[in-house]
């Protein structure tokens, strides 16, 4: 048997001691094969990140691994110097991350920051640097190397960063690279080509590859062996397919059954009365003209839709596709360019702000980030009759009915006195939905309202969305970028690309016979398309 | 970036021209006749009206103003009644000490605040920062007259080291500009080293958060490069901001200093003129302060294009 590239064995790190918990992860036991890949998954706060940020050293202050070892072809990582840790970075161990934007210096030219790399492990002169860069730049396929080595990072596409910074960790050919959520910033399609990257990257150089992610599409994509972990232990480990079609462990059993399925279910037509009815919507930013500065976005462009009484409305696409910018134009939190926004019959598109109030509550939004659209320091209770009261309800009758939509999102009505951070991110999203119907509205849009949610949350959250658009009748519209979360919620699906919708029709229609090429490249790039997740499960 | 530049320019003349109307309404509407002044006290009033006549003050307020400005756009800024010179001849000869005096304190403050700030940054929650943080509440708390005192008394009276007072040409020795200059700087320098200090901490913590600094510590940088090449730089926008809001402040504020330490520049010029009721001095010097203002906000704004390429006009 080969050595491998990395052997951890039994680390631990403890947490400081008013942490949830002794140790952020305990007694985790892994290797790395030259040629392999590893995914490491679980959910948020499992500790997958903490085992990645132990081998390179790159602990927080506050984490201290306290027992165990990990191997680095041989030499233990843990117990290495300062000096000899910064020796290994980068020349025999290297790192990605998950937001290439935030992840490469704004001020440095890209160029510099791949060469910054030989000018601190190798003795090259500048030009000699620079060509390196250049040629590594070609290796990652990055489009004119000798112009781009000169661009700034905002200059970039994200596709383009995570390429650049998948230059920098390779330009010295380490044994070990380790990947933290690569791809979980990316639009599908360009998280396919970075995957495939990875791959040959990883395959052409024998590079041992550690990536470590949250989504299971990835894993089936690119996984040679899985480790699960949950609460900072591992709770299965084998083979891409052992894991993923047989998993043993309930843990993993359950989130592999979490996984939404890339075929939507058969869904009846919902007929009922026009809730929501738009035609020939656009949105432009930006001015032309005396005192414009002459650049000009077309957000959205000429969207025509519309949303019955009870029915679910799906918006995909990739970011900067106007599903966001056409959501926001129906709450009127932005005013349209042009078309017409109709309500129940009203037209809301060109209301002056005074006459557009008792229209407000009718339509509500739950955000993607439920961390950050509950105001930290109001609390439950308040949040949720804020609304109410403004519209006139005595707040006494506000509280009561805010103590039983507390119990209808599956909360106890007694954490109305408590605060934002006292909750989960699933427990937040719940108030978010619960303060949303606080004002008994009509239509109700859900904006990526569980993109940030880890898996299993996600399929409760999902449940509870469903559950309450059957109960109120609400006619829904879902916004998301992910394709399984669409099909299995959504009646109707829209595809929009650069502001314009390509195609529309029923879910499963879209999805079995879809009519636009960008339709088909979005449901060719979804990760893991083919696999049914825990389908050979051993009972 | 040039297009912008020639707006900002252009956008400077109506601010300059609220300013002129501003301050000429000021002198004109407070109490205080220059010609009585200038007439003394044993004067009779034909005396005082043939003075006020001389200097052009019996003229309508409108025909006045008019006469001011049409004069500056020739590049006249007026006699000064009180010294009878030319405006313009008396403000380069006490623009040397002002100058030498503020750019002397910017650059002490710069050369100790920011190594000061990264330090307590880098050395979070440590004595060193505890201290730095320390001496900074200090340094807000104690105005400048009695840091001035306190310094003269300490360092001249005392030991002797340094002269108390007076000012030095730079053209008649820089030992002795520099020696009788450092006292007033040091003196000026204490509050914006600690502003600039504190601004320099908060601004280069929030940055060592950050994502890319990570990657260099990935990259195996080391900490010294990881502080100056990465966190730094990426911190330098708000600091850059406040080093020349300083720049502003200071340049105002010699009026107090210059007092202290009769230093004589602009500012001990200006509080002369003001007892003096020399309406085209005070004209001319405040509209100078206001034009350099003016200038520092330009020079701010094109800094940031220089230190982040994300910022283009």
């Amino acid at each position: 048997m080969v050595e491998p590239v990395l052997d951890v064995r039994g680390l631990t790190v403890a947490l400081p001691s008013d942490g949830d918990r002794a140790n952020a992860v305990e007694d985790i036991s892994l290797t790395v094969a030259p040629g392999e890949i590893v995914c490491v998954v679980g959910e948020s706060g499992s500790g997958k990140s903490v085992t990645a940020s132990a081998v390179m050293g790159l602990l927080p202050a506050a984490l201290k691994p306290v027992a165990g070892e990990a191997l680095l072809e041989g030499e233990n990582t843990l117990a290495a110097n300062k000096t000899r840790l910064r020796a290994l970075r980068g020349t025999r161990m290297a790192m990605i991350f998950q937001e290439p934007m935030t992840a490469l210096n704004p001020v440095a030219r890209v160029g510099e920051q791949i060469a910054e790399m030989l000018e601190i492990h190798t003795g090259m002169s500048a030009s000699e640097r620079r060509a390196r860069a250049i040629e590594i730049m070609q290796m990652v396929h990055l489009p004119d190397p000798e112009k781009m080595i000169d661009a700034y990072p905002h200059q970039l596409s994200g596709g383009q960063r995570q390429r650049i910074m998948i230059a920098i960790a390779l330009v010295l050919d380490p044994a070990l690279l380790i990947a933290d959520e690569p791809t979980t910033a990316l639009d599908v399609t360009t998280q396919a080509q970075i995957l495939t990257l990875i791959k040959e990257m990883q395959e052409r150089r024998g590079t041992g590859v550690l990536f470590i992610t949250h989504d299971f599409g990835v894993v089936a994509e690119i996984a040679d062996r899985v480790v699960v972990m949950q609460h900072g232990k591992i709770v299965e480990q084998g083979t891409r397919d052992e894991v993923l079609m047989r998993p043993q462990a309930p843990y993993t059993q359950m989130l592999m059954a979490s996984v939404p399925s890339m075929t939507p279910p058969a869904r009846t037509p919902v007929v009922g009365a026009r809730a929501i009815d738009v035609t020939g919507l656009s949105k432009q930013y930006g001015k032309t003209g005396l005192f414009g500065d002459g650049r000009v976005v077309l957000a959205a462009d000429d969207v025509t839709l519309h949303v019955n009484k009870g029915e679910t409305l799906g918006i995909v696409g990739e970011s900067g596709s106007g599903k966001s910018t056409v959501a926001r134009c129906i709450a009127r939190l932005i005013a349209p360019t042009a078309g017409s926004i109709s309500l129940h019959g009203t037209e809301i598109a060109t209301l002056p702000e005074a006459r557009l109030r008792p229209h407000r509550r009718k339509v509500q939004i739950v955000f993607q980030d439920p961390y950050r659209s509950l105001n930290p320091r109001r609390t439950i209770g308040l949040s949720l009759i804020e609304a109410p009261v403004n519209f006139g309800i005595p707040k006494d009758q506000a509280l009561a009915s805010a103590r039983s939509l507390m119990e209808l999102v599956g909360l106890s009505a007694d954490a109305l006195d408590r605060y934002p951070h006292q909750f989960s991110g699933g427990q937040r999203q719940r108030i978010c939905i619960a303060r949303a119907l606080a004002v008994e509205p009509d239509v109700l849009i859900a904006d990526e309202a569980v993109s940030a949610l880890d898996v299993s949350v996600q399929a409760q959250v999902l449940e509870l969305l469903d559950d309450i658009r059957a109960r109120y009748n609400l006619a829904m519209l879902f916004i998301t970028h992910d394709l399984r979360v669409a099909a299995q919620i959504c009646d109707r699906l829209m595809v929009m690309q650069k502001g314009v919708v390509v195609e529309h029709g029923p879910t499963g229609q879209v999805f079995r016979d879809p009519a636009n090429e960008y339709t088909k490249l979005l449901l060719e790039a979804a990760p893991g398309r083919d696999v049914t997740f825990g389908a050979g499960r051993a009972v | 970036m040039v297009s912008y530049l020639l707006r900002r320019i252009l956008a400077t003349i109506p601010v300059m021209l609220f300013v002129a109307v501003f301050i000429f309404l000021l002198l004109r509407l407070t109490p205080g006749d220059p010609a009585t002044i200038i007439a003394g006290d044993f004067a009779n009033e034909t005396q005082v009206a043939e003075i006020r006549e001389k200097l052009g003050l019996d003229e309508p307020m409108v025909t006045q103003f008019f006469v001011w400005i049409g004069n500056m756009v020739q590049g006249d800024f007026g006699e000064s009644f009180f010294y009878k010179k030319q405006v313009s001849d008396l403000i380069a000869s006490r623009i040397e000490p002002t100058l030498s005096l503020s750019l002397l304190t910017i650059v002490l403050t710069v050369t100790i605040a920011v190594p000061m700030g990264t330090l307590a940054a880098y050395k979070q929650g440590s004595w060193l920062d505890r201290g730095i943080m320390g001496f900074s509440v200090l340094g807000f708390s104690l105005p400048v007259f009695v840091i001035g005192y306190a310094l003269i008394y300490l360092f001249s009276i005392k030991l002797g080291w340094l002269p108390v007072q007076g000012y030095q040409r730079i053209s008649d020795g820089v030992g002795g500009w520099l020696l009788r200059l450092l006292l007033p700087s040091l003196a000026l320098a204490v509050i914006f080293v600690a502003f600039i200090a504190r601004m320099t901490r908060t601004s280069v913590l929030e940055v060592l958060g950050e994502d890319y600094i990570r990657t260099a510590r990935a990259k195996g940088q080391t900490e010294t490069r990881v502080l100056l090449r990465h966190a730094l730089r990426n911190a330098a926008v708000p600091i850059v901001t406040v080093i020349g809001l300083a720049f502003a402040i200071l340049i105002g504020g010699v009026v107090v200093t210059e007092s202290v330490f009769t230093l004589p520049g602009l500012g001990l010029l200006t509080v002369e003129a003001v007892l003096a009721r020399d309406f085209p001095t005070i004209q001319a010097v405040i509209l100078l302060f206001s034009f350099i203002y003016v200038l520092i906000n330009l020079m701010i704004d094109v800094s940031y294009t220089l230190l982040d390429p994300r910022i283009r006009y």
